[in-house]
């Protein structure tokens, strides 16, 4: 198991959607400091910002509704590692066809969109990532290594997309571009490679 | 690729890992957070929980055990029994599970599963099926096993997948604990008829079993309970042989 002792204050922001204790209980194993927030302020205050979610794209209203989303954007706008969590990584995109009402940051082109008619949806299970070189979220990482998703809808491979899996087609699994990352699947529930890939955003530096 | 899941399931009652033969007859297997972390470790894909006694007993699921497994466990966790309604379930999440599963309390209102799937997404939301064989067709019982309804499985999945359900947990109740092999027919029924993941369930013996429900049953992931506990099979061991067969699994773990 991957242990280490980073002293980090990271917020985990609570906007309402679903249930962030499994992501809060890794971070808290790794011996990070961290703290599930719905306060602007915490975020604001933070060193880094974590924006976890399942569910629905329409979820993310919640952001909007409380004030939220503008200290998170703030926050990653100024620099600040900041991780996005399945619809957390979805929402640094324009916008899902799963509640087009709902804006995305915009920080990466493009759509979320559903899986070809091909493949059962939603997407459940142990998938494989082909990870790029220079990845500093997938440092350490074994090629081809496995990684839990469940979703719906998946976000295009783009030019900041740092591994990719294969459902149907391609779609971004990693995404990383300065001080922004994004995962669509769960590391909070990919076993070790999850914990690793956690480990390495809590040092990343600032 | 996307693989192919192994599920180790615990039965508890009263705290402890225990299973039965056909849901009776209960044996000893040990503590649940003890039990689920030798699983991870063994390569399980993901931990079932189930508190097999609650409903029957009608009491709510046993917190402080989900919270206790919970712990340390990184991968996904799936907590059943006694659930009736959305605070149960909330209650059920807030301890540390990923997903719930539902069964007796989705056929008496199957509103409930779409009113969990709503605050915690249908990924989160397990509809667990026991159907047995009767008059050629599967009917599904609850509480446990001890109560039939009329009602016919495949449509029941059906339904339960309209009303917002994540994943179908079905079990065979005719297989359970057997060793006999998984109910292929009744799995590629089921898995055939929804868009949605399906959890094969009852009667695991061999590596030859869970490659025949990959293949003939067409079943998402395969749930294993004794075999796994009494260390039958281990985990590891039968995801090799399922490599060797070209069944597409998470390996080396």
């Amino acid at each position: 198991m991957i242990a280490s002792t980073i002293a980090s204050k990271i917020a985990i922001v609570d906007y309402g959607a679903g249930n962030l204790n499994s992501v809060k209980k890794a971070f808290d194993y790794l011996g990070a400091e961290v703290v599930v927030t719905t306060q602007p302020e915490i975020v604001a205050t933070a060193e880094k910002i974590v924006l976890p979610g399942v569910g629905h794209f329409s979820a993310l209203g919640g952001l909007d509704n409380t004030g939220l989303r503008d200290s998170v954007l703030q926050g990653a706008n100024s620099g600040k590692p900041f991780l996005g969590i399945c619809l957390g990584m979805q929402w640094l995109f324009e916008g899902s066809d799963e509640a087009p009402e709902f804006a995305g940051a915009g920080i990466f082109a493009g759509r979320c969109r559903p899986f070809p008619s091909s493949v059962k949806s939603p997407h459940v299970g142990w998938n494989s990532l082909t990870v790029r070189e220079g990845s500093r979220l997938l440092r350490n990482v074994a090629p081809e290594s496995f990684v839990y998703y469940t979703h719906s809808f998946q976000a295009p491979v783009v030019a900041a997309t740092t591994a990719a899996t294969e459902y149907g087609a391609q779609f971004s699994a990693v995404v990383e571009q300065g001080n922004i990352f994004g995962v669509q699947f769960h590391p909070e529930k990919s076993w070790t490679v999850g914990l690793l890939i956690l480990k390495n955003f809590c040092e990343v530096k600032c | 690729m996307l693989t192919k899941r192994i599920i180790a399931c615990l039965d508890v009652d009263d705290g402890r890992v225990v299973k039965g033969v056909q849901f009776v007859n209960l044996r000893d297997a040990g503590d649940p957070a003890d039990c689920a972390a030798a699983h991870a470790r063994d390569g399980a894909d993901e931990i079932v929980l189930l508190d097999i006694t609650a409903t029957s007993d009608k009491r709510n699921t046993m917190l402080d055990v989900v919270s206790r497994t919970a712990r340390c466990l990184f991968i996904p966790f799936t907590v059943g029994g006694g659930i009736r309604e959305l605070a149960d379930a909330e209650a059920v999440f807030e301890a540390g599970a990923d997903k719930i599963a539902i069964n007796s309390a989705a056929v008496k209102d199957p509103s409930l599963i779409g009113k969990i799937a709503a605050r915690f997404g249908s990924q989160a939301v397990v509809v667990a099926i026991d159907a047995r064989r009767m008059n050629g067709g599967f009917e599904v019982f609850v509480a446990g096993g001890r109560t039939p309804t009329g009602r016919d499985a495949i449509l029941w999945a059906r339904e339960a997948a309209a009303c917002g359900a994540g994943e179908i947990m079905l079990t065979s109740m005719d297989r359970d604990g057997t060793k006999a092999g998984f109910d292929c027919d009744l799995t590629r029924l089921v898995a055939d008829v929804v868009s949605i993941p399906v959890i094969a369930s009852g009667g695991a013996g061999s590596a030859q079993d869970f490659i025949d429900v990959f293949r003939d049953g067409h079943a998402d992931a395969a749930l294993a309970a004794s075999i796994f506990h009494f260390g039958l099979e281990n985990i590891g061991q039968l995801k090799r042989e399922l490599q060797a067969a070209n069944v597409p699994v998470r390996w080396p773990c």
